[in-house]
């Protein structure tokens, strides 16, 4: 059953990825990986929203939402990938940049989703 | 950071518009980046990039078989990371080596599919949201990385929290680095075989 849910989850969260990257990009034309960004953060955001309502939320609504989609919109692949061509187009301090925006960006999305969650649910 | 492209990277614009005709990356040497005709410009995100002309048009051309191939990676991807989550299991305070393990690997697996796509194999066009999007995206996680960091810190083990968030930074992109010499190293014995 878990992995049913977490089959439902991905399914929902790649395309997601993919569409949200997107959207991001014909709004926002930069070489900065703008849409990579949105979507890591945002999942970094709903990642601690779920855990931090372990207490409330299911384990099987936390497979499908965590393991699932957050874990299939998300991606280290993409993020890796993208330092490394921006480190190796001349564009270092935009490399630098990427790295620091993702990883703060990421960490206080999650502790602001786990804030929510415990502001929500006590 | 500048909007005024915008236009040029509408993904409904016309398909007729000739490769090379928009706007690239100006300060992008790599090869095949250039404004030639006829020479597609190599991708920045791997997941997907507008400034690619069949990237930007394939959403529209094929959108069912798009997005279904693309979940179909994703779910494939997720089950790999989660066997290696239950093989490989971590407590709150522990060093989180499946989700090290598995972004470090899919880096690997990114930087090698995209030398086979952009130098090697005339690519078909869902091999690249499949296994790329679908299979590597689905199967690491920046989100679990980033909350398994701050269960860390909140464990009161801030060190292995940092030496995890850079150890996997590091790793990573390394791992895209050696994935993408060892396929052109490959891929430029296969040419002279």
């Amino acid at each position: 059953m878990t992995l049913v849910l977490i089959a439902i989850g991905a399914a929902i969260g790649a395309p997601a990825r993919y569409l949200v990257d997107r959207a991001v990009q014909s709004r926002h034309d930069s070489v900065f990986p703008w849409g990579t960004f949105t979507v890591n953060v945002l999942g970094s955001f709903l990642l601690g929203f779920v855990v931090g309502g372990a207490g409330v939320i299911s384990p099987a609504l936390t497979a499908l939402l965590g393991t699932g989609l957050c874990g299939a919109l998300t991606t280290y692949s993409t993020f890796s990938y993208e330092t490394l061509r921006l480190l190796g187009t001349g564009g270092r301090s935009l490399a630098v940049l990427n790295v620091v925006a993702s990883l703060a960006g990421g960490l206080g999305a999650a502790f602001a989703g786990f804030a929510v969650a415990s502001a929500v649910w006590g | 950071m500048t909007h005024g492209q915008g236009a040029a990277m509408d993904e409904h614009a016309s398909p007729q518009e000739p490769t090379g005709s928009h706007e690239h990356r100006a300060d992008d040497p790599a090869p095949g980046a250039t404004t030639d005709a006829g020479r597609p410009p190599v991708a920045t995100d791997p997941d997907v990039d507008l400034h690619v002309p069949q990237q930007r048009q394939e959403l529209r051309r094929h959108p069912v078989v798009l997005l279904g191939t693309i979940a179909a990676g994703g779910v494939l991807g997720a089950f790999g990371r989660y066997g290696l989550s239950v093989a490989m299991p971590h407590g709150q305070s522990g060093f989180p080596w499946s989700t090290f393990l598995a972004n470090v690997s899919g880096a690997f697996l990114i930087g090698v599919l995209m030398v086979l796509i952009a130098e090697v194999l005339p690519a078909h066009p869902l091999l690249r949201p499949f296994l790329g999007v679908g299979v590597l995206g689905g199967y690491t996680t920046f989100s679990t990385s980033i909350v398994d960091t701050r269960q860390l810190v909140v464990a009161g083990t801030a060190r292995t929290a940092l030496l995890y968030l850079l150890a996997t930074l590091v790793c990573a992109v390394l791992a895209s680095l050696a994935g993408t010499l060892l396929a052109r190293t490959l891929a430029a014995r296969g040419g002279r075989a």
